[in-house]
């Protein structure tokens, strides 16, 4: 069992197809949509975590680009500077998936990568500059 | 049974003070007692490390030669105001640099200079018969300078109200980032560490009073601006909302970074964290009971910052235990809470005066005048002369 979180884009003449569906179906994958967007007149682009063998991954990616979908791995981690941050807490209410909380024992920031879904909201939320993207 | 500041000072002397900070007093006042407390029990530190926009510098740089007479002077592009003597200049703390905007203020020079690095330095001026130099452009750090002192207007207030937005677009103010449709709401005090919230009627805190100043030995240099003590108060004697607030003062070359720190509101500007711990004496019984108070004791309003007036819509009172759980409801709904002062640093500070005070460092006093409780606010009117 492997986790893999990928960016996908729809080009114009596939997003009405049902592609995620054959990810259960035929590669048995366990997915997760984090984020997805489709805007008038340009492709659709998907945030998604998919959990499963490592190699039916593996074939199922190479379904994704035979249908014509662009999988790039999610290169994109937010960190939070430790150096930087004060632990005043002002991004735990910006951050939807709660995955920016306050300790309750500590009072220290704590972040949960896993929860991340990189919607970016924190981003220019931070008054130190403590939270950042690492691309 | 009552003590007085020489007789703790005395305890402190002979190592024997027993010092606990403000949360700790809360757990020691639930087992032992009010009595007992006032008797075992000497200080109590409080502290608070937030945003405090009405923070700046003086700042003396010393005689060029041949010598300017500065009538506008900027450190790193930010400008400071000069209009002193020759070469005394004052570096407010929320003002932006003319070059980079929002991304760097007064606030960041003060930080800089704190931490040693090199400012650039230029001003320029007329030119007098004693003064002729009209430009000058240099580096200078807080080592090649001669007083560098922060004299804030208004810090440490007494409480504050709770931000969210009703309105349907996020809006960036003082109090953070705040999301559409009561996405979010802010909140900006240590609460049962305030300073002021524990002291409520300035019994011990006044004019005079020795205080922690971002890492420096400070004092309370006067009441600060916008103090406004006679809003309504429960019982326990905290205010519902902004009350008291202190003007402090403390040397920049003694300060640290570790309880200072340039931070940027985006959308609104740059202010700076200040971290402040004032020492409460125990001298009687009555104290106790205002340093008892623990974060559900202390209420505060919900305020709409999306309407643009000086008076704003109230959607109730919260308490700080309700506000630091992280969910408030606002209309019935649950709405994220977060802090915008760091409890984590407020708790550090408490905990540095407090080995401070046990180790014979620092010393309480009695202050000269006190805190005045009669002042109020006033609103400011547009007005003709005839109108006044």
């Amino acid at each position: 069992m492997v986790k893999r979180k990928l960016v996908l884009s729809f080009p114009e003449k596939i997003v009405t197809k049902s592609i995620t569906y054959k990810l259960v179906k035929e590669f048995d994958l366990e997915f997760n949509i984090l984020r997805a967007e489709i805007t008038p007149n340009m492709e659709g682009k998907m945030l998604i975590e998919l959990k499963g063998d490592k190699t039916r991954i593996d074939e199922a990616i190479e379904y994704l680009t035979r249908t014509g979908v662009t999988v790039q791995e999610a290169a994109k981690d937010i960190i939070v500077d430790k150096n930087l941050c004060v632990n005043c807490g002002v991004c735990t209410s910006i951050c939807i998936t709660q995955a920016l909380t306050l300790d309750s024992k500590t009072r220290e920031l704590k972040f949960d990568k896993e929860k991340c879904i990189l919607c970016e909201l924190c981003l220019d939320c931070c008054p130190v500059s403590a939270i950042k993207v690492n691309i | 049974m009552s003590k007085t500041i020489e007789e703790i000072n005395e305890k402190i002397k002979k190592g024997k003070a027993v010092v606990l900070n403000a949360e700790e007093i809360i757990d020691y006042v639930a087992e032992k007692g009010v009595k007992s407390a006032a008797r075992e029990v000497d200080v109590v530190t409080t502290a608070t490390f937030s945003p405090m926009c009405s923070s700046g510098a003086f700042l003396n740089f010393g005689h060029a030669d041949p010598p300017i007479r500065m009538t506008k002077v900027w450190l790193n592009d930010v400008p400071a105001y000069t209009g002193l003597a020759a070469v005394d200049a004052f570096i407010g703390a929320s003002e932006l640099s003319e070059s980079e905007g929002m991304k760097y203020g007064g606030a960041h020079v003060i930080e800089d200079l704190i931490s040693g690095k090199p400012v650039k330095l230029r001003a320029i001026s007329y030119g007098t018969d004693c003064y002729p130099r009209k430009e000058i452009e240099t580096y200078i750090t807080k080592n090649t300078i001669n007083q560098a002192y922060l004299f804030n207007p208004r810090n440490a207030y007494q409480n504050y109200s709770v931000a969210t937005n009703s309105s349907s677009k996020t809006i960036y103010t003082y109090m953070g980032k705040l999301l559409p449709n009561f996405g979010n709401a802010t909140f900006s005090t240590a609460g049962q560490l305030s300073p002021l919230l524990n002291d409520p009627y300035y019994r011990t805190i006044g004019i005079g009073t020795r205080i922690f100043l971002a890492g420096a030995r400070g004092y309370v240099a006067w009441y600060g601006t916008q103090h406004n003590p006679g809003v309504e108060r429960l019982a326990n004697g905290t205010p519902y909302e902004s009350a008291g607030t202190l003007a402090v003062i403390g040397n920049l070359k003694e300060m640290s970074t570790e309880y200072l720190r340039a931070c940027v509101l985006r959308g609104y500007g740059v202010s700076i964290f200040m971290g402040i711990g004032i020492p409460i004496p125990v001298i009687d019984e009555e104290m106790v009971e205002f340093l008892k108070i623990k974060n559900e004791d202390i209420y505060t309003e919900i305020i709409d910052y999306s309407i643009q007036r000086r008076n704003k819509p109230s959607y109730g009172k919260v308490n700080y235990n309700q506000l630091r759980s992280g969910k408030i409801k606002i209309n019935g709904k649950l709405v994220p809470a977060a802090p915008i002062s760091s409890y984590f640093k407020a708790l550090q500070i408490s905990n540095v005066l407090k080995n401070e005070i046990k180790t014979g460092k620092f010393y309480l006093t009695n202050f000269v005048a006190p805190i005045p409780l009669d002042e109020k606010y006033r609103d400011l009117g547009i007005l003709s002369k005839e109108e006044l």
